[in-house]
């Protein structure tokens, strides 16, 4: 198996790779069998990849809804409007930040450790070993690993949404006065269910998806050295932190 | 067996949490749970200008949320806007001579149809008219009225 880098032209190899990409997605996908023992499996990498990257989007969800509502008071009191705050925090959570900065902290947090984690493996021989125990090692590693991102991520941006606007609770009506009244009612009124919320969502799901199939194809392809295992972290980094602001830009025009 | 099964409560408690987390946003923090029930009614006023009341626009008697805007059209015929009105059927002794107003919340704040209950003793039903409307008010035409009657001052 080649690294998909070493193929021949310059211009096309982006584009194989890309292809080559897909197709390791359709084997770990046509690996998909709703066992019992693959469901144990993808719930062991939920609480790997998610539940332990809960305390983190947690401190940064709180304290990006405290900042937000700092400066969103400090700019509407210009205009007398600071009741409007909790409006334009929800509307920035909901549609933008809350997705992107959960997946890029995923990314970081949980997408690094995955690639290091399979290029280990294929370091130290252990997925040539399981094919020649005759197991699938895309089904057995890759998917598992794939599915639990899939997940986590929009629980994961759910969890930042919720502890940024208890942030932004805390600072506006307990440090700033705002009326707890008029905070919530902007709210129920100005965020709507179907487009900020679902469309938040579905963002989610979208980049949850890309950089945990990142950091599985980098590290099940990565060279099997010392060396192939850092390269495979930080290009799991680099392109899953690149591509969700892309994809952001795109998914955002339409979701609009 | 042992570390497994704690592995597999704590994720269940991290799905629990997400999916916790999930639902108090879409109750608490969106207008998900602002629609009104099942059991409503229709009522449509005529308005000549509607300014940019909006589909889901909330209707208000007293400040309080009775139901919301269905359907904005145009009648092709008078050019009136009609506005289709989803009620909340606990609200259902509205008097018919109750008068309709487009509204702005604030100065800058959305707006809305607010209900001013008249004195009738019938009440409004499923599919009934309110013929008593007031017209958005337009910021731009108002300034424009001022500009124009102090110029029609000015000149006599």
């Amino acid at each position: 198996m080649n690294a998909p880098g070493s193929r021949k032209s310059r211009l096309m190899a982006p584009i194989a790779e890309t292809g080559h990409c897909g197709l390791f997605l359709i084997r770990m996908l046509a690996g998909l069998r709703f066992e019992h023992q693959q469901l144990i499996s993808v719930l062991q990498q939920i609480y790997l990849v998610g539940a332990r990257s809960l305390v983190i989007i947690m401190i940064c969800g709180f304290f990006v809804g405290m900042v937000l509502a700092l400066q969103a008071i400090n700019a509407l009191q210009q205009f007398g409007a600071s009741d409007q705050v909790s409006l334009l925090v929800g509307k920035t959570l909901f549609r933008e930040l809350g997705p992107v900065l959960t997946a890029l902290l995923f990314a970081g947090r949980a997408g690094t450790s995955i690639a290091a984690e399979i290029g280990l493996m294929k370091a130290t021989s252990q997925i040539d070993a399981m094919q020649l125990m005759a197991i699938d090692p895309i089904q057995r590693i890759a998917l598992p690993r794939f599915l639990a991102g899939l997940v986590s991520v929009p629980l994961l941006a759910a969890m930042f949404n919720a502890f940024a606007i208890l942030g932004a609770v805390i600072f506006s009506i307990g440090v700033m006065g705002i009326d707890p009244g008029i905070f919530w009612s902007k709210l129920q009124t100005g965020i709507y269910f179907g487009k900020d919320f679902v469309g938040g969502i579905w963002k989610s799901v979208v980049f949850g998806g890309l950089v945990s199939l990142i950091a599985v194809y980098f590290g099940y392809y990565a060279k099997p050295t010392s060396e192939g295992v850092g390269t495979a972290t930080t290009r799991t980094v680099v392109l899953s932190s690149v591509l969700i602001l892309i994809f952001d830009f795109i998914m955002t025009s339409f979701l609009i | 067996m042992r570390a497994n099964y704690q592995v597999e409560v704590t994720s269940g408690v991290f799905l629990l949490l997400g999916i916790a987390a999930m639902l108090w946003l879409a109750t608490e923090a969106t207008d998900y749970g602002m629609q009104v029930g099942d059991d409503t009614y229709r009522v449509t006023a005529r308005f000549s200008n509607v300014a940019d009341l909006k589909d889901g626009a909330p209707v208000k008697i007293g400040g309080v949320t009775v139901g919301l805007v269905e359907r904005i059209s145009l009648d092709p015929v008078t050019f009136d806007a009609i506005v289709e009105l989803q009620i909340d059927g606990r609200y259902a002794d509205i008097p018919t001579d109750t008068s309709a107003s487009i509204l702005t919340s604030g100065i800058l704040g959305d707006r809305y149809v607010g209900l001013e209950p008249g004195g009738a003793l019938e009440a409004l039903a499923d599919g009934d008219q309110i013929l008593i409307t007031q017209s958005a008010v337009v910021l731009e035409s108002l300034v424009s009225k001022y500009l124009f009657n102090t110029g029609k001052e000015e000149g006599e």
